[in-house]
């Protein structure tokens, strides 16, 4: 049972190269089956954190489709009250939610009627938490406890993402390779879905790591193998850690911009609502609202799939153009005169009007972010980058660097703009790396004595070790700035960030054409092994390519990817001569900020 | 081949027929009297407890359990307690229910797997009688206790005992009941007396059955057919009443003339045919009862049939059981096998005598073309001139599959194949799949085999069942064959197979553990998607742990090898399998196993070992354990992190001494790590922990635990400038971080007189565009004018636009004739600007861009 409102919902999942609607369903059924196995009315009782990603797989017409009344958030103490037969809990499994269900359980009111417990493990089932559970003496409290398996999520027709905040932080910083294990499981998934992908080729230690639990994993389900003649002909594997100084870098794509100022999170965006106010009349001008306006961004909206990906300075004159179409398409009314002609330019009206809402949103959030980047901050930021990109002057002590830590604006930003120095440098000379460390300490607090060194540890931050800087060599070889970058017709990926050409997507690029042969020098200036696994596929599957045919690769970003780079393949996928289109997976969406944030220890300091 | 309609009897619009099936292996010295039997059902094993009541210890009954065929499969002395009833489950396993209410599951070969209760209520109440029944949710057991109370339980594999209501005015034992399978729910139907009830979970109520005899004053027996769809009632005037057991209309009444209770009544039926029938048995009589309209009835000894009898007998000589299956019944006796059942529409075409059917012509036509007659090309034609050569063919071929007698099925193929010849397009599946069922079916109904199942039988159990039923009786070599000739894909069928036979092999004691492992590895090596972990689970149950670990290294999943390695104490293999996995949760569970099995050294070394299961205990520790963790980093010397430990700890200390301390100790860390920047700043944090407690002593300012920078601001807002000062210095705070701080703070307090002597105290190391900024931003452009001409020429025209004078702005670009800057000072001008500055600015533009 799939309400119709649902499936148009899912619909912008369906018309990419590669149809990951299929991925979609088959999640939502499963979902559909371990409601019914709880027969009888129910409470789901949420990890939070599971909400945002969990909206991208169900709305709530699909719980409620199968008896699902209430909705709780999960914490300590006794459950709310609820009529219900059932109660499950969606978690993740984490030891210290395992704590909470426990409380929850055994404070249950033994009065009331019985109500049954279950568990929904996400992604995965866990004999940990079960012992955990065993522990507390509640384990047998539960009728049921399964796994709900969501490794990869269809985010949009071209990007799948395991929406695991931090996956980097544990990969690169903590040594724990649990999301990698979810990776290779979700690629084991989804190529039972798509067929066995035939070529793997990748690049840094974790995509090792990937690669080897798949062919693993592929030799312990031997016999089981499905008969799907392969969608997918490549997988790219990727390290966050191969290319750091992408995501430090400013995005300048109508879509990373939205992200970098007011962050993305599964699919929504949160903006201020003061410039959506709708005017009404008599109502006056003391209803602002004060709720943030909410938005979902995809591409099934036609006009934002237009302009997401185009650089921000060539988004004006797109919507200008749009909204030249559209008042000239509501014109049409005048020329209308039959009734033949009239019933045609009815039926065409909601579709307009929706786009016309659609440009109003735009028109608006486009005003917000122009504010932005038109103020003197962001262009005194962004030329640093640029410069930092350039390779001028990386190795001394900036000066507007400091001069913005003299000002205190927020660490993240320093930390962004010293970490961004550190890669273009290829590490900094210990002086001025003990200068930025030191004024961070006094101006920020001691505390952050353990960011820097989570830095340190990931690489993002460093020392200058004897070795000559290697930025500047893998730049020109690899083209990664391009002076006179188009913005508004672009014949090239660095128009994403104006001029800087992203490292992770020019390995792509080259890979498909002309191979990673031609570039084997500066591949082993990176970080981590380079590889190609060829994977045998059964007899009679092998596919035989239409002349002019698109290759389709899948690229994964093991430890997040940026808007402005999916930006950056999707162009690629359009360019006419391209030959590979290009599916994109990740383990999270990130920006710089979000990322940097994500490496930070926020100690909570017990106050005096 | 001639009498194929020797056995057959007419009843209503159908005929009936017994097939023998097997003249049976076993030699039993009184038949079936005085034995408690229970034959599964789809052609099961056979269990016989002979003399259940016989309780002297002397003397034990003797359980014995037998193929459909006669053939011994497990023979021993009952040692329990007294039976009342045996049954099978759908897994071929032998229940036995005690009068206690235990009841006691056996394999096939008689071996003990397990028991369970039913309860309380029935051990005190004793079991008066019990059925063994089955529903879509597994075997079920149903009693009736002493004190008339029913227990149900619908699955024993998941056993929940359910007590069913009170009978409303019972006084004694019902006289007879039966259970339903009704909307998903199991249920009992009883009668006492002449009066029906269905009783189900909450209620007891009472149903009437349309259009019962009135001569009738009790229901002395019922059954219920194998799909529960059927009910059939006898009462003490020897009327059968059948009718849906929905009880919502009759389907016929039959007068037996017979008043005497059967001995056992049960439903025959095929699926999809209109004849309700049923069969009865007295002591040595059996009678087949079906619509009213037309009636059959026979004599004691031979068949006679007349023709308006709604019935006819059979004499039986010797004691019997009646066995329902889904299309007929099973009739065992202490010397026979027999099959009774509705001739199939299709056979009854073919072989009716004198009958013009397509297939009876066909195999007609056969027959003659074999004997080389040229009547062959008559028939022929003749079905053909009616276009009816392809019913024909579809006719013998359904009827080979009713057909018992492999010579029987060969001609009816032969015919069909015969007829084949003569269709263009005819599509061979059917013809195909027949030929490889009966193939299967002849295979297993083979006397040695003895599993007597009908073609309709066999596709409603599946060929997975059938595998499943071999692979319990150990007929490994068979269902292999089965499995290869049905081209079953391996995962689901030989390597199944294997698995099973490979489980079965390691319990064999007298062979060594070498030999065991490699018998088994060659057996399987081939076979795809085969579950060692599973084999080697079957070989540590039964002792054998050396085998069980040879047996798991063939294992391809390492993450499947881990939890049997726990459980045989190998921990250390189970860890490196476990990370092998890449499964970190795995890796969880033994390290959580190692932590509680080893002492805390040898712990730690095995950790140490392994830097994958290294990393992920420490994040462990790190949210769980913080203690430990800091005895890892020990044990390690990582001093770093060390230092990073106590860093981390001291700021969840509330007492400055506290945290004094542990920061003290991080120095020393950091130290040992030669990380002399870590140390010195911890040494910095320190020190300015102690200033701030200080001030705060002496001067009432709260600034305990602020940063450096904000301490200072702090001090400047109080007006505490010796204190900021010497914080400068003591720090070696850079100049120009300490000049823009004090330029805001003053600023902030709008301390302007302070702000310009300090403007004034030496040279600005961060120009004065701040200053002019700054004032701009706290808007007093009045003091920010007095910095403007102190601010240095590269930025002057940004000093002079913040202020708001744009004369001067021009005045400054067009000195310093530089285009952005004439542009952004143009970008300011309004309508209202003078224009003679317009003039100037445009011209100087003009110039400077000509450059």
């Amino acid at each position: 049972m799939i309400s119709l409102a649902d499936r148009k919902m899912a619909a912008h999942l369906s018309y990419g190269r590669v149809n990951l609607n299929i991925l979609r369903e088959a999640a939502r059924k499963e979902l559909r089956e371990f409601l019914d196995k709880c027969a009888g009315s129910k409470a789901i009782v949420w990890d939070e954190y599971l909400t945002g990603p969990f909206g991208l797989i169900a709305q709530y017409s699909l719980l409620k489709e199968h008896e699902v009344e209430k909705m709780f958030t999960l914490k300590g103490g006794r459950l709310p009250a609820a009529d219900v037969k059932n109660i499950i809990f969606f978690v993740r499994p984490r030891l210290e939610l395992m704590d909470i269900i426990a409380e929850n359980v055994i404070s249950e009111d033994k009065l009331r009627s019985p109500r049954d417990f279950h568990i929904l493990f996400v992604p995965r089932h866990s004999l940990l938490c079960e012992q955990r559970l065993k522990e507390q003496g509640v384990l047998g409290s539960f009728i049921n406890i399964d796994e709900y398996i969501l490794d990869l999520i269809p985010y949009d027709g071209d990007l799948l993402s395991m929406e695991s905040e931090s996956a980097f932080r544990e990969c690169y910083l903590e040594s724990d390779q649990t999301s990698l294990y979810h990776t290779a499981k979700g690629l084991m998934t989804l190529q039972a879905l798509y067929g066995t992908i035939p070529q793997i080729f990748g690049k840094g230690e974790c995509a090792r790591h990937v690669a080897n639990m798949m062919l693993r994993m592929k030799r312990e389900f031997a016999g089981s193998q499905t008969q799907i003649l392969p969608v997918f002909d490549t997988l790219l594997l990727l390290d966050r850690n191969v290319d750091l100084l992408t995501p430090l870098a400013t995005q300048l794509t109508y879509e990373g911009l939205i992200d970098e100022i007011y962050g993305i999170t599964n699919g929504y965006v949160k903006l201020p609502p003061e410039k959506f106010a709708q005017k009404k009349q008599g109502e006056g001008g003391k209803d602002l609202p004060n709720e943030p306006k909410k938005l979902q961004l995809n591409s099934a909206e036609e006009l934002y799939a237009e302009i997401r990906d185009k650089n921000f300075n060539a988004v004006g004159a797109a919507l200008s153009k749009k909204a030249k179409i559209i008042s000239a398409a509501f014109e049409e009314r005048h020329n209308a005169k039959t009734v033949g002609e009239i019933k045609q330019f009815v039926s065409q009206l909601p579709h307009m009007q929706a786009a016309r809402s659609s440009l109003a949103n735009h028109t608006s959030i486009a005003e917000l972010i122009k504010d932005i980047t038109t103020s003197e901050a962001f262009f005194d930021n962004l030329t640093v980058e640029q410069e930092f990109m350039t390779g001028v002057d990386t190795d001394k002590v900036n000066t507007y660097i400091e001069d913005s830590i003299a000002q205190k604006d927020p660490l993240i930003k320093i930390l962004r703009l010293v970490c961004m120095q550190s890669v273009c440098n290829n590490g900094l000379k210990q002086k001025v790396l003990d200068h930025y460390k030191r004024e961070i300490l006094q101006t920020y607090g001691y505390e952050h004595i353990l960011t820097l060194s989570n830095l340190e540890k990931t690489g993002l931050l460093k020392p200058q070790t004897g070795t000559r800087n290697s930025y500047p060599t893998i730049r020109k070889t690899l083209k990664l700035w391009m002076e006179d970058a188009n913005e508004q017709n672009p014949n090239d990926i660095s128009y994403v960030y104006s001029g800087y050409a992203p490292l992770s997507v020019r390995l792509t690029q080259l890979l498909a054409r002309p191979g990673w042969r031609s570039i084997e020098e500066v591949l082993k200036m990176l970080p981590g092994p380079h590889f190609e696994e060829r994977q045998q596929l059964p007899a009679g599957l092998h596919k035989k390519r239409q002349q002019g045919e698109n290759r389709t690769t899948l690229v994964f970003f093991l430890g997040g990817v940026t808007y402005a780079e999916i930006a950056a393949l999707r162009f690629l996928s359009q360019m006419e001569d391209g030959g590979t289109e290009y599916i994109i997976a990740t383990t999270k969406l990130i920006n710089g900020t979000s990322w940097v944030k994500s490496l930070m220890d926020r100690l909570e300091t017990l106050p005096f | 081949m001639a009498f194929v309609t020797a056995n057959w009897n007419p009843l209503g619009e159908a005929f009936y027929r017994k097939i023998e099936l097997y003249e049976m292996g076993w030699n039993l010295r009184d038949g079936l009297r005085d034995c408690l039997v229970a034959a599964a059902p789809y052609g099961g094993p056979i269990a016989l407890l002979k003399e259940p009541q016989r309780r002297s210890p002397s003397a034990r009954p003797q359980l014995e359990i037998y193929s459909s065929s006669g053939v011994s499969m497990a023979s021993f002395a009952w040692k329990s307690g007294p039976v009342k009833q045996l049954g099978w489950t759908v897994s071929d396993d032998l229940l036995c229910v005690q009068e206690d209410g235990t009841v006691l599951i056996y394999d096939l070969f008689g071996g003990f797997k397990r028991h369970f209760s039913m309860g309380n209520e029935v051990l005190q109440n004793h079991v008066m009688e019990a059925k063994v029944f089955h529903s879509p949710y597994g075997t079920g057991v149903a009693i009736i206790t002493g004190a008339f109370r029913f227990t149900l339980a619908t699955n024993i594999d998941d056993l929940k005992l359910r007590r069913l209501p009170e009978i409303p005015g019972l006084q004694g034992a019902p006289s007879c009941w039966a259970v339903l399978t009704q909307d998903r729910q199991s249920k009992v139907l009883l009668a006492n007396g002449v009066d029906l009830f269905i009783l189900d979970n909450t209620a007891c109520t009472p149903v009437t059955p349309p259009g019962l005899s009135p001569q009738a004053n009790s229901i002395v027996h019922m059954t219920v057919s194998f799909s529960y769809k059927y009910l059939a009632l006898f009462t003490d005037s020897g009327h059968v009443w059948m009718g849906p057991t929905n009880l919502k209309d009759k389907l016929s009444e039959v007068e037996t003339k017979v008043r005497t209770p059967p001995r056992q009544m049960v439903w025959c039926r095929r699926p999809k045919s209109q004849q309700p029938s049923v069969v009865i048995m007295w002591d040595r009589h059996l009678l087949v009862a079906g619509e009213c309209k037309d009636t059959i009835q026979a004599g004691l000894s031979t068949v006679a049939v007349s023709v308006l009898d709604p019935m006819f007998g059979y004499h039986l000589d010797d004691e019997s059981v009646l066995v329902p299956e889904l299309d007929g019944v099973r009739i065992i006796s202490g010397t026979h096998h027999e099959l009774l059942q509705e001739v199939p529409a299709a056979c009854e075409e073919i072989f009716k005598i004198a009958s013009m059917a397509p297939g009876a012509l066909l195999l007609e036509a056969h027959k003659e073309y074999e004997k080389e007659s040229q009547k062959a090309d008559e028939y022929l034609r003749e079905i053909k001139e009616q276009s009816l050569l392809g019913e024909a063919v579809r006719q013998c071929v359904e009827a080979a599959g009713y057909e018992h007698e492999p010579e029987t099925q060969k001609s009816l193929l032969r015919a069909a194949s015969f007829g084949k010849c003569f269709l263009s397009n005819f599509p061979p599946e059917q013809f195909v799949s027949m030929c490889r069922d009966l193939r299967v079916l002849n295979a297993v109904r083979e006397y040695t085999v003895g599993i007597p199942l009908t073609h309709s039988q066999y596709k409603q159990m599946t060929v997975q069942v059938l595998i499943d039923r071999l692979v319990y009786r150990k007929l490994y070599p068979l269902a292999i064959e089965i499995c290869r000739y049905l081209k079953t894909p391996e995962y689901q069928g030989v390597s199944r197979v294997l698995k099973h036979w490979a489980c079965c092999k390691v319990q064999q004691k007298e062979e060594a553990d070498e030999v065991i492992a490699r018998a088994v590895s060659v057996k399987l090596g081939e076979a795809a998607g085969i579950s060692y972990s599973e084999i080697a689970a079957g070989a540590y149950e039964c002792g054998r742990t050396e085998l069980a670990i040879k047996l798991l290294e063939f294992e391809p999943r390492s993450g499947e090898q881990v939890p049997l390695l726990l459980k045989m104490k190998r921990s250390q293999l189970a860890l490196s399998k476990a990370i092998e996995s890449g499964d970190t949760d795995l890796v969880y569970t033994v390290v959580t196993y190692l932590k509680n099995e080893m002492n805390r050294g040898d712990f730690f070394m095995t950790l140490r070992n392994q830097p994958v299961a290294l990393s992920l205990y420490r994040q462990f520790c790190k949210y769980q354990e913080q203690d430990t963790l800091k005895d890892l980093f020990n044990q390690d010397d990582d001093h770093q992190e060390l230092g990073n430990f106590y860093v981390r700890a001291s700021y969840q200390e509330g007492k400055l001494e506290a945290r004094l301390s542990l920061l003290q100790s991080a120095v020393d860390e950091y130290n040992k790590a030669k990380n002399e920047f870590a140390a010195k700043a911890t040494e910095e944090e320190m020190r300015l922990l102690r200033f701030q407690r200080r001030v705060e002593e002496e001067k009432g300012e709260r600034v305990l635990g602020y940063s450096l920078q904000d301490t200072m601001h702090c001090l400047l807002a109080a007006g505490l400038h010796k204190q900021a000062e010497q914080l400068y210095k003591d720090f070696r705070v850079p100049d120009k971080r300490y000049w823009w701080l004090k330029l805001s703070a003053l600023a902030e307090k709008e301390d302007w007189d302070e702000l310009e002597k300090f403007a004034k105290s030496k040279k600005s190391p961060i120009g004065y565009l701040p200053f002019v900024e700054v004032c701009v931003k706290h808007h007093n452009k009045y003091e920010a004018k007095k910095y403007v001409s102190k601010v240095n020429p590269e930025q002057k025209v940004k000093a002079h636009l913040a202020v708001g004078e744009l004369e001067g702005a021009a005045e400054a670009a067009i000195e310093r004739r530089s285009e952005p800057e004439i542009s952004l000072v143009l970008s300011r001008c309004s309508p209202a600007t003078d224009s003679a500055i317009l003039d100037r600015l445009n011209r100087a533009r003009a110039t400077a861009t000509k450059k």
